[in-house]
This record gives structure tokens, sequence and C-alpha cells, in this order.
């Protein structure tokens, strides 16, 4: 487990550091960022190479938006096998729904919970 | 040249209250302003109607402490950084005199004292008050992001400042001036090509030099002329850069003289990187420090210039670099008028 | 301005890029060591916290793979979601830039901090609406992205 841990801590920091030089090197907004990053991971998974790198890392590939992408894929993938050319619409938020969902459902409740604090 | 306007009648600055928000009470001038408000919503729902209520106050303030009332005051000109000004606007609702709304961004503490001296000086009204207000919350929502989203700040970026100033103009003798409004100079338009809405001072600093270069060439004057050159909201960033252009085109700025009421507002261990911005920035710097200064002699000429950003969330994301604009006013103590 | 072949001027394009120049000059630059740190050791202990979740779910719930990983990521999100309506959150975010938002965590605080802010603006127009501001672009081009993927698998002859 411990090693588990190790790899999830130096892959995902890994992936996030790469947005960050993007961030201060280059001046795209973290908006564009995180668009760019989703959908290289839907794109490196499409392509087999995000698998393997999922395999290796565990949550250090899979937590960071890339992983959403690869998510996207596998769910699109799974479902072409199983219902055929339909199932390009259906995969995708089939295996993200989770996270969509939780972001939604938690959102609303903190929006109801909490007041936004001046700085 | 062009711009300049001289006020032969020299209309007076008779009052200034500046209004500001914790944060800035928290600053180095904390000691200087007429009330701080700890509260950010000021006992409001939201902070667009708490940035109305600061308008509101210093409007108020600015009035009572000059003695008179609502009725006496012939036209408010003020305004804010929110859409369709609406700060400005529904404080006049309260305030029930006669208002004109402008915005010019940052800009408009300058923008408004220019019009207001003007109007006195041309004797179509005996007293005008003029105001400008922000606040960090409100604008922050406009313009960038939620508060509570985790975004990282450049060292470039400003820190909008959240308190409204007002001043009163008034030809009346009876009531007395801290200072006399001699000259005007209205800005233009300039931009030089930034397009970074998180390095606002470099987008100002072109209009800051222009309007600066043309005033002392219309007033045959030189920075030497003045104690004090005021700056409105140029930052760490705007700051050098204006220093700088003034150099290249031979008028340098003598650094003693010359401050920035964005690099005055906060303390730089507040962790506001480039300094403080918004209308509310030279709106309450100029209302309780520099008056002061005035009013005590410290300071006999003061040239007051604002500058304003006049961008749109719509413009930045259509990729339209960013306009900035600079009016100037200058400000004579009493003292120094009562000599000449 | 209104021309759109238009050239600026050989004296303006040299105000510009002399301007530029100077801009640059003056403008202090963010630490790129000290952000990649922040962001690596940030943005790794997230990984790494996410990774406990999932081998604590299987090892200690009885969870199989895909509700562990589900468990993970509802987790995440929840925590953000608690951290972001206490305040917390925009000051990590400050810290540690690309470690914080590209995470799911990111993604989350992204959703929850227009909620919370424009819940003023009414339940429907306000919470509602303002939800997808900031996170709106990343499911549309993921999921746009993810539906050509399937349909190119789809009819593709492997």
């Amino acid at each position: 487990m411990l090693w588990n841990l190790i790899k999830a801590f130096v892959i995902g920091g890994a992936i996030c550091s790469i947005g960050q030089v993007l961030v201060l090197k280059t001046k795209i907004t973290p908006a564009r960022i995180l668009v760019g990053y989703i959908v290289t991971g839907v794109i490196l998974s499409a392509v087999g190479l995000y698998g393997p790198l999922a395999e290796f890392a565990g949550a250090g590939a899979t937590v960071p938006l890339t992983g959403f992408g690869h998510a996207l894929t596998t769910g699109v993938k799974k479902a072409v096998q199983e219902i055929g050319f339909m199932g390009a619409f259906t995969g995708g938020l089939t295996s993200t729904a989770a996270g969509i969902a939780a972001a939604v459902f938690f959102g609303s409740l903190a929006a109801l919970v909490f007041k936004p604090r001046p700085k | 040249m062009q711009g300049t306007i001289e006020l032969r009648r020299r209309p007076r600055l008779c009052m200034g209250a500046a209004i500001a928000g914790k944060k800035e009470g928290e600053g180095p001038l904390g000691q200087a302003y007429d009330r701080i408000i700890e509260d950010d919503l000021f006992g409001e729902e939201s902070w667009e109607k708490a940035e109305c209520r600061f308008f509101y106050t210093a409007a108020d303030t600015c009035i009572r402490k000059a003695g008179l009332t609502n009725q006496q005051v012939d036209v408010m000109l003020g305004g804010d950084l929110l859409n369709q000004i609406t700060s400005a606007s529904m404080a006049a609702r309260e305030l029930k005199i006669p208002f004109l709304g402008l915005y010019g961004a940052c800009s408009t503490m300058a923008e408004s004292l220019c019009i207001g001296a003007m109007l006195v000086d041309a004797g179509h009204v005996r007293t005008a008050l003029c105001a400008a207000s922000s606040h960090f919350c409100s604008a922050e929502r406009q313009y960038r992001f939620p508060l509570e989203y985790g975004n990282q700040r450049t060292p470039t970026a400003q820190w909008t400042v959240t308190g409204s100033g007002a001043s009163l103009l008034s030809c009346d003798e009876h009531i007395p001036a801290i200072a006399h409004c001699t000259h005007v100079t209205i800005g233009r338009v300039t931009d030089l090509g930034v397009a970074d809405a998180n390095n606002m001072g470099a987008a100002m600093a072109p209009a800051a030099a222009d309007t600066l270069v043309r005033h002392f060439v219309d007033t045959g004057r030189s920075p030497a002329d003045y104690d004090l050159i005021v700056t409105g909201d140029l930052g760490r960033v705007g700051h050098d850069i204006l220093m700088e252009l003034m150099q290249e085109r031979g008028m340098p700025l003598i650094f003693e003289r010359y401050m920035d009421c964005g690099l005055q507002v906060f303390s730089p261990e507040q962790d506001v990187h480039a300094g403080g911005s918004g209308c509310g920035c030279s709106a309450i710097v100029l209302n309780s420090h520099i008056l002061a200064r005035l009013r005590a002699g410290e300071a006999r000429r003061v040239l007051f210039m604002a500058t304003g950003a006049l961008m749109s969330t719509t413009t930045s994301q259509q990729g339209e670099t960013i306009p900035g604009i600079a009016h100037a006013i200058v400000l004579e103590g009493d003292a120094a008028c009562s000599g000449t | 301005m209104f021309d759109k072949n238009a050239k600026p001027s050989p004296q303006r394009q040299r105000q510009l890029d002399s301007y530029k120049q100077l801009v640059e000059r003056m403008s202090p630059n963010s630490n790129l060591f000290q952000g990649i740190f922040r962001a690596f050791w940030v943005g790794g202990t997230i990984c790494c916290f996410g990774q406990f979740l999932q081998e604590a779910g299987k090892m200690w719930l009885g969870m199989n793979n895909t509700a562990a990983s589900t468990f993970c990521s509802t987790a995440l999100v929840f925590l953000t979601a608690l951290l972001t309506g206490l305040g917390v959150w925009d000051k990590i975010g400050q810290y540690a830039g690309a470690g914080a938002f590209v995470p799911i965590t990111g993604f989350a605080n992204a959703m929850v901090s227009p909620a919370i802010e424009f819940r003023r603006e009414g339940l429907v127009l306000g919470l509602g609406a303002k939800l997808f501001t900031i996170a709106g672009p990343v499911l549309v081009w993921g999921v746009s992205i993810s539906v050509l993927v399937g349909m190119i698998y789809a009819i593709w002859p492997w």
C-alpha cells in the first residue's frame, strides 16, 4: 500500500507541476488549461497511452483532470462494445456521473449552508 | 496641445469625506479616513447594496461636514466600477440631488472633479458634489472570479479598494476652502497594446504619461512646479513604468514628490501584490490624506490624476487590448492662493 | 481601426514593441521553481490522499474497484465543497495554483464557489444557472471529444 501511495504522490504531483509550468510560462488562463487537460486525457486514453499510466499510478493518474478525460473515454469504449454506436453518447457521462453529480449536489448544498467570505 | 482648461474663477474644494473598508482601515492611512466599515456587507444583503451604501455614506458625510443640506447641493457627479454604475445611481436615488452618472473606470474621482470644477467655474452651479466608489467583493465577482474560487493572483495583479470618497466643490465664499481648482487636463484614451487584465498598471501608465505631458506643455510648467503629483492606482508596475516614460519624454518626475494612491493605501505586508486599485482607491486617498496635507500647508500645489482602464470582461474575451485614460486636476492650497 | 487588413504604421509598431519590452522589464515574474514545488507537493498530496481513500475503501469497507474509485472522487469533491464553504480552499488555491486546480478538487471548487457566490441572485437563475460558469467548458469539451472518440471507435474496423 505504501508503494501505491508513493506512486500516486509522484505521478499526481508531476501532472500538476506541468499545469503550473503552463500557468507561469505561457499566460494561458487556468480555464483553458483545464479544458486542455481533459481533452488531452480523452485523446491519450483513446490512443491507449493513459490506460497503462492509470494502471501504474492509480489515483495519481485518475484524480487529476486528465483522469476525468480517461474515465470519459473508457466509459465510451465500454458502452460502444455493449450497445454499439449509440454507446458513444451514453458511456462518457455514465462513467463520470459520480464526480459530476457530487459536485452539483455538494455545490448546491454548500450554497445553501455557507456564505461567501470577504478576504 | 489640447485638453487643458484653466479655471479662472478658481472653484473652491471645500470638504472631503472618505469611507473605507476593513482592510483599507488596517492600511497605513487607516487613521485618516472619516469612517472605517468593518462589515464587508455594511449591514446590507449583498455587496452591490453595500457599495451603494458606501457611496451614499461618503456623499452624506461630506455634505454634513460642510454644514450643508442635500437641497443646497446643485448637482452630484459620480460613478463606480459596476455595470450601469448602479452603486452611484442607487445612492443618488436616496440622496435626491440632481445627478450626472459618470463612467471612467478607476479615473472616476478625477473625472467627476474635472467636470464639477468646470461647472462651478462657468457659474452654472454653485455647489457640486463629486464622488466615486468601489468594493473589492462586487468588483471581483463582476470582473474576475467568485471569491471562494481558488485562483492564483499574479505578482502584477492589483487589489480593488473597498471604499468611497466624496468632495464638495463650491463657489460660495462662506464655506471655508481647503484648496482651489486651477486647471484641469482631460485625458485621451491611450492604448499601447497591453491585453493582460492582471497588469492594469502597465495598461494605464501610457495614458497617465500622455496626460502629464500635455498638461506640462499646455501650462508651461514642469514636474518641479508641483509639491506633489498624485496618480490614482497605477500600482507598483505602473508607477515604475510612468517614471520611465516621463524620463524618456524629457520631463522626469521627482521621486520624492510623486506618489501613487495604489501604493499608499495598503502596506506591502497586506498581500495585495502590485497595490490597490479601483475608483475608491484614489477617492479615499484624495479625500483623506491629500486634502489633509493641503489643509496643513505641507503641499501647496498638487496635481491629482486618476487613471482608468476602460475594458470590460466582454472586450477582454474578444481579444481587445486595454485602453487607458487619465484625467488631471490641479489643486492649490488655500494658503498658497491668498499669497498670490 | 475598423479596416481589418490595416497594419499599424512602422512608427506605431516600434512604439508598441518598445512598450512591450518596457512592460516585461518592469513587471515582476512569478517564481517558477517555487510555483512548481508548491504545485507538486500539494497536487501530489491530494492524489496520494485519493489513493489512500481507494485503498481504504477496498480494504476496510469491502468495496470493489469501481465503488472504491467512485468513493474516492465523491469524497474529494465533498471535502473540497466543505473547505470552499469554510473559506479555506481559495487560500490553498492561491498557494498551490495548478496543484489545487488540476485534481478533481479544482473541478469541484469551480462549481461550488459560483454556487455559493451567486446564491444571492436566487435559487434558480443565481445558484442554478451560475453553477457551471467556470466548470462548464471542461464538461462541454470533455464530453464532446469523448463522443467523437466513441463514434470513431464504433465505426473503426479493428
